[in-house]
């Protein structure tokens, strides 16, 4: 077994060393001790205890597009059953799903579909672009496809054409590390992946609309 | 007590509802336009439908489809034949063996060669397991639409172990690149008949499980009897054909008229229904399946000894064996490969009788190694437009059964 | 099937009622097809008809660029009572592409010559509604045409995108 070691600048080891030991006495009050707590402590395990409950019960959106869906279907079956990871609760909503599957290959026409479909989905919200025209365009490289990676963020390529069983719960796994971890990890920012979401717009345009989150603040969601 | 209740019944009397029985002045009824969008759990895929209501009632319908279009028809012209069969099988997602069937056939049709018997057999043993598999998604996917929701993981049960002998056979679940021009791609291994057989022995046990949770379920019976039929006139005058057909009383079916690839050495009845509502297309297709098992179980019966493929090495590869050995079977090998074989010019159109219907191919070649035009007939694509007159006149939750039971398959309808 | 010589009665019975409603037969692998001028589709249409062929199968077009008349819309008929199939032919040029619609006496046709419009671009005079089907309503050209690209994603590791060459050439 390697121990890794992380690359930690000196000081800031020191400072974090000094805050320790002043906690430890005593010594931190107020709001340092308001900042240590949240930095290090309390919210680590309540972060990762979060992640373990979102990547252990992902709802899919129930979002079949070709060949892949029935692969997809394949797996909703007894001999794969995928609701042994948790993902048996497919909903057809997108405001009620975690998970978009683009199983199949997105044509121009539905594309702007599909991205108004993720942008109705609510944060924290995860894709896999199931098999080879999803990902790339697959066995057809043509004027009427394209793939997902132009007009959306997709977090786990899966290949294969349809892929296997196995090969889509092994990237279905992947996408459930990867949330254990850290849903914020950086490859969203790459995509500029961040505030998607569709929400009514400024309240003044339909003052019948009840918003129950002020108009912007997606946090509780 | 009791006074309480008798204060609150004579408040109750003294109500004045007149008011609401008079009809509002200046009122107009309208027709609500609803946009059943391409995702929807229960389109089958991504097919619009633009309806027309009054109340819940459907007045008209539109369907919008090509939020799947692939251009599989423009790809297939830049490859050589053998490459398009991949392109091809992709179309009917459920039923890839019939699109291959259809295309090697219109291809073998302008070479002009003659498929072994028993690449043949072996073509028959796998469109009529595919027939199977199709039938089981349907019923699947149907019965969950109706509500029916254990139905789905049943018949996924048994298309696990359609897909298993797909397996064995060709090394790939879906679209399978089995069959070639000329026959098959290999003979089947050791084994795979021994474990069809056993397959083909329970499959009637299982279509009577299904017809006994089904069959007589008051729900079912209520949802699907009597429930939009269309007559044989307006049906034909649409180009319906398949179960569809059937179920009007039209038994319409190529493998018993135009028989093709072997299909009149096998003794089979073709399943017609009565009515024409959605009860009969539910069990015409419930018997097509116990008739493809007895199809499937005669041609394992009678599958003679023979090549599997053409022996025309300037069509077929040559077995890998012969590499070795063989300078002409190397150079035959490169060629086909590379460049792939030529087929002399010629237009020609090749049915044979899909799942859903009436599945053809159209190949038009220039005489060079690549198809000039590569179009298929695709049973959906036009079974689709006897979806409007159907539903005209029924509730929404009928549209979602006749939807169902119309049994649309999105990729052949947009290619 | 009706063979050769059922097919050249078809034709001179045609050639009676209007003789320029059949330019040319062709009996290729025992299936047999008719070559009309664009102008006589209904009239062969009914006449085939009345002959039994009373199921229309497909509409589907082609293109054959080069040559002119460069589109062609072909027309498979059976008859379900003698197990009959016959085809019928039409080119109509690239400058000029319009075709009489069957539609309203054959209504399957409806969906197929949309899609027809759609991927070659010829105009079906008559038809109810003729609009795209496959591809979006505002889109531009024409797709299976010859001469459209095949168009595409330059994806990576392909030996043409590598040179810089176009992946499509």
């Amino acid at each position: 077994m390697e121990i890794v070691r992380r690359e930690k600048a000196p000081d800031d080891f020191r400072v974090r060393q000094l805050r320790a030991r002043d906690m430890l006495r005593g010594d931190l009050e107020g709001e340092e001790l308001e900042q240590y707590v949240q930095e290090r402590v309390l919210t680590t395990t309540l972060d990762k205890a979060v992640s373990w409950a979102r990547g252990n019960s992902m709802f899919p959106l129930s979002f079949g597009l070709a060949c892949c869906a029935i692969e997809w279907m394949s797996h909703i079956g007894s001999r794969m059953d995928i609701a042994r990871f948790g993902f048996e609760a497919a909903r057809a909503s997108p405001r009620q799903a975690d998970v978009i599957i683009l199983s199949g290959r997105i044509s121009i026409k539905m594309a702007p579909v599909i991205r108004r479909i993720y942008d109705q989905m609510l944060e924290p919200k995860f894709s896999i672009a199931m098999g080879a025209c999803s990902s790339s365009m697959g066995v057809f490289n043509n004027y009427a496809i394209v793939p997902a990676d132009k007009f959306m963020p997709v977090d786990v390529h899966v290949p294969g054409c349809p892929p296997r069983p196995e090969g889509l719960v092994h990237g279905i796994l992947k996408l459930r590390s990867k949330v254990l971890e850290d849903p914020t990890l950086g490859w969203r920012d790459r995509y500029n992946a961040v505030g998607t979401e569709e929400l009514v717009t400024d309240p003044g345009e339909h003052p019948s609309a009840v918003n129950v989150f002020p108009f912007g603040d997606t946090s509780g969601a | 007590m009791s006074t309480e209740v008798s204060e609150y019944r004579k408040r109750e009397e003294s109500v004045d509802l007149s008011a609401l029985n008079q009809p509002v002045e200046g009122t107009e009824q309208e027709l609500l336009t609803l946009n059943m969008g391409p995702h929807h759990p229960a389109t089958h895929g991504v097919l619009r439908l633009l309806v027309t209501l009054e109340g819940e009632v459907v007045r008209d319908l539109k369907p919008i489809i090509g939020y799947v279009h692939t251009g599989i028809e423009k790809t297939a012209e830049d490859k050589s034949y053998w490459k398009v069969i991949p392109v091809v099988e992709r179309m009917d997602y459920l039923a890839y063996y019939f699109n291959a069937m259809a295309f090697c056939g219109a291809v073998e049709t302008l070479l002009g060669v003659e498929v072994p018997k028993r690449a043949q057999y072996l073509r028959v043993i796998h469109l009529e397991l595919n027939r199977i598999l199709s039938h089981l998604v349907w019923l699947g996917t149907t019965a969950l639409d109706l509500g029916a929701i254990s139905m789905f993981w049943y018949c996924f049960r048994e298309r696990e172990k359609i897909l298993d002998l797909f397996e064995y056979s060709s090394g790939q679940r879906m679209h399978t690149r089995y069959f070639q021009v000329g026959g098959v791609f290999e003979d089947i291994p050791r084994g795979w008949e021994a474990k069809c057989r056993d397959f083909l022995d329970d499959m009637p046990n299982r279509v009577d499980q299904y017809g006994d949770l089904l069959n007589r379920n008051e729900i079912v019976l209520r949802r699907l009897r009597g429930v939009c039929p269309l007559d044989e006139e307006t049906l034909l005058a649409l180009g319906v054909t398949g179960p569809l057909l059937r179920a009007c009383g039209n038994p319409w079916d190529l493998r018993k008229a135009a028989p093709y690839s072997s299909y009149d050495d096998f003794e089979f009845r073709i399943p017609v229904g009565t009515e024409g509502d959605n009860y009969d297309r539910y069990a015409v297709r419930l018997a097509e399946m116990r008739e493809s098992v007895e199809i499937a179980r005669q041609a394992l019966d009678g599958l003679p000894e023979g090549p599997y493929i053409v022996d025309d090495r300037k069509i077929a590869l040559p077995p890998r064996h012969e590499l070795a050995t063989s300078m002409e079977a190397l150079i035959h090998h490169f060629k086909l490969v590379t460049e792939g074989f030529r087929v002399p010019p010629g237009e020609v159109y090749y049915p044979i009788e899909g799942p859903r219907g009436e599945l053809a191919c159209f190949v038009r070649s220039d005489g060079s190694s690549k198809p000039a035009r590569v179009h298929m007939r695709d049973p959906s694509f036009v079974n689709l437009q006897a979806f409007a007159p159907m539903v005209r006149d029924a509730y929404i939750a009928d549209l979602i059964a006749t939807l169902g039971m119309l049994d649309p398959l999105l990729g052949g309808i947009d290619r | 099937m009706p063979d050769a010589t059922g097919l050249e009665l078809l034709a001179r019975e045609l050639r009676e009622t209007d003789p320029d409603s059949v330019s040319d037969t062709e009996f290729f692998r025992e299936k047999a097809a008719l070559h009309v001028p664009p102008k006589a589709i209904r009239a062969v249409l009914e006449f085939l008809r009345g002959k039994g062929f009373r199921a229309l199968m497909s509409v589907h077009g082609l293109d054959y660029y080069p040559e002119e008349p460069r589109l062609g819309v072909q027309y498979e008929l059976l008859d379900m009572t003698e197990v009959d199939r016959i085809t019928v032919k039409l080119r109509v040029p690239s400058d000029d592409p319009h075709v009489d619609s069957v539609t309203p006496t054959w209504p399957t046709a409806d969906h197929q010559e949309r899609e027809v419009y759609d991927m070659f671009g010829v105009i079906f005079e008559g038809h109810p509604d003729l609009r795209r089907i496959l591809m979006p309503e505002d889109y531009e050209g024409f797709p299976q045409r010859r001469d459209f690209p095949v168009g595409g994603e330059p994806v990576l590791f392909t030996k043409d995108a590598a040179h810089g060459e176009d992946y499509t050439a």
